[in-house]
């Protein structure tokens, strides 16, 4: 198995070590933002867990993602909102 | 995905989930287990835990089947789940089913918390070890219980400059605490403490307002009349933890008022449904642990085997009290929202509208508190605590599911 894995964020190439979750990888391209909130705000994790669903991207173009939950894969695309 | 059938079903791989599903295939019964998560552990033993992995060898021996990232998000027919993983839906058949959806941190709001990098305690833990560079980063730990201490370890281990570990409650209470632990409990927290000099434990001490454009650059805390304010890039707090209750609630369990009701063997007011760990109420890992074992062994029949574990889970039991005790959340921190902040998060309701319904019910109705994606597991332990309502009423999905996992 290979040390690191990489994928993009908005279009933006970016490298996480093996087993890092999807939410690291935003993370590592300092997005402010992995959503928008109704009312415009920016948010980003809050538990880590898997049950605040604030952490949510767009992956492979499926919406709604929890990206704290999600194993990065190589090529992977992200997108956030910000 | 093809539906399946099995003896015993465990939904969660924590600790109790792990030595549930051990203990009843040690009965010779053809155990599932599953979890939401893509790593068996749950979230102390997330990660690379030696731990998880001994258990899990021995679950592999036992030929327990491990389903990774599946979430049951509907009980469509007796003694059947309806799971979703990444590829798709499928039904597992049990005769007994075993609840160990342990616990979530509770969060409670206040002026700034939703800005991106105030997280939970637990939560920026199982971040860091989900990869989440942390080294140089400067670290306010807050809120309540032995976890902030848990955390400020590991984050000071991987290179963070935690500023500050802030307890709400008071040092009366917190020494009290110590003083009730069993003498390896306690050994257990001197080494924490060891491992944290030079960083302030500060009781009786909280965050009222968190600052920052896009993202945190500051906390706002509060210890008897004093209030400062500390640069940070990250605050991570929880207010203690409260048992993850959805599925049993949509299974018809009964609750207590401190999680999942359960008699001696661990069952639940439903015949075949047993549920053991933090779900039952919050206890700490070495209690789980033991109710797993008797979970499992009474789904598998052993009930000698469950018997000869009473006496281990009376005295954990009696720690957990201490515990519960210790961390109670002071009254003050009901004043944290101001009327414009933010209660649920996922629908933008502000403290001011949640105050001005009567009940959970009608807050659902009428400002679609709690009707969002989470639905309600976080802003559900925040109004439980600020406003004393009993925050119920759960419906499948009890997690969002795609639609067409919904319509077979």
């Amino acid at each position: 198995m290979p040390d690191s894995v990489r994928l993009t964020v908005n279009g933006t190439g970016v490298e996480v070590p093996a087993g890092a979750m999807v939410s690291t990888a935003v993370a590592l391209a300092d997005v402010s933002a992995y959503r928008r909130s109704v009312s415009g705000e920016p948010r980003g994790p809050l538990c880590g867990m898997g049950i605040c669903f604030e952490c949510r991207v767009t992956i492979d173009g499926r919406a709604h993602c929890r990206s704290c939950q999600v194993v990065c894969r190589p090529g992977m695309e992200v997108r956030t909102d910000g | 995905m093809a539906d399946r059938e099995f003896d015993v079903v465990v939904v969660g791989a924590g600790p109790a989930g792990l030595t549930a599903a051990c203990r009843a295939a040690e009965c010779g019964k053809h155990v599932a287990m599953l979890d939401d998560n893509p790593l068996p552990g749950g979230q102390i033993w997330r990660g690379a835990s030696k731990e998880a992995a001994a258990w899990m060898r021995r679950a592999e021996r036992l030929g327990v089947e491990w389903m990774a990232g599946a979430r049951v998000f509907d009980a469509p027919e007796p003694q059947r789940l309806a799971v979703e993983t990444f590829e798709g839906e499928c039904r597992i058949g049990y005769r007994s089913l075993i609840l160990a959806t342990g616990a979530r941190e509770r969060f409670l709001p206040f002026p700034g918390w939703t800005l991106p990098n105030v997280m939970g305690a637990g939560g920026l833990q199982a971040l860091a070890k989900s990869g989440l560079p942390i080294a140089g980063k400067r670290v306010v730990i807050a809120g309540s219980g032995p976890l902030l201490l848990a955390v400020a370890r590991y984050m000071k281990t991987h290179a963070a400059d935690v500023r500050l570990i802030a307890e709400q409650a008071s040092q009366g209470a917190v020494t009290r605490f110590a003083l009730r632990c069993p003498p390896r409990k306690l050994l257990q927290a001197i080494g924490l403490r060891a491992g944290l000099v030079g960083i302030p434990y500060r009781t009786g001490c909280w965050p009222v307002s968190a600052q920052g454009k896009d993202r945190l650059e500051s906390v706002t805390l509060r210890c008897g009349d004093r209030t400062w304010t500390e640069a940070c890039d990250c605050l991570a707090c929880g207010f203690g933890l409260i048992p993850n209750l959805e599925l049993a609630e949509l299974l018809g369990c009964r609750l207590s008022q401190s999680g999942v009701d359960v008699d001696e063997f661990q069952e639940t007011s439903e015949a075949g449904i047993f549920a053991a760990g933090e779900a039952t109420g919050i206890g700490g890992l070495e209690l789980s642990l033991v109710e797993g074992e008797i979970a499992g062994c009474a789904a598998g029949g052993n009930t000698d085997g469950a018997k000869a574990l009473f006496g281990a889970r009376s005295s954990h039991q009696r720690f957990a009290k201490a515990l519960e005790e210790a961390f109670a959340l002071r009254a003050e921190l009901r004043d944290l929202p101001r009327p414009e902040t933010f209660v649920c998060r996922c629908e933008d309701v502000t403290f001011e509208r949640v105050r001005a319904c009567s009940n959970w019910r009608e807050a659902k109705l009428h400002t679609r508190c709690g009707m969002g994606p989470c639905q309600g597991r976080i802003c559900g332990g925040a109004v439980e605590f600020l406003l004393g309502w009993r925050v119920e009423s759960v419906r499948p999905p009890v997690l969002p599911a795609r639609v067409g996992s919904m319509s077979r």
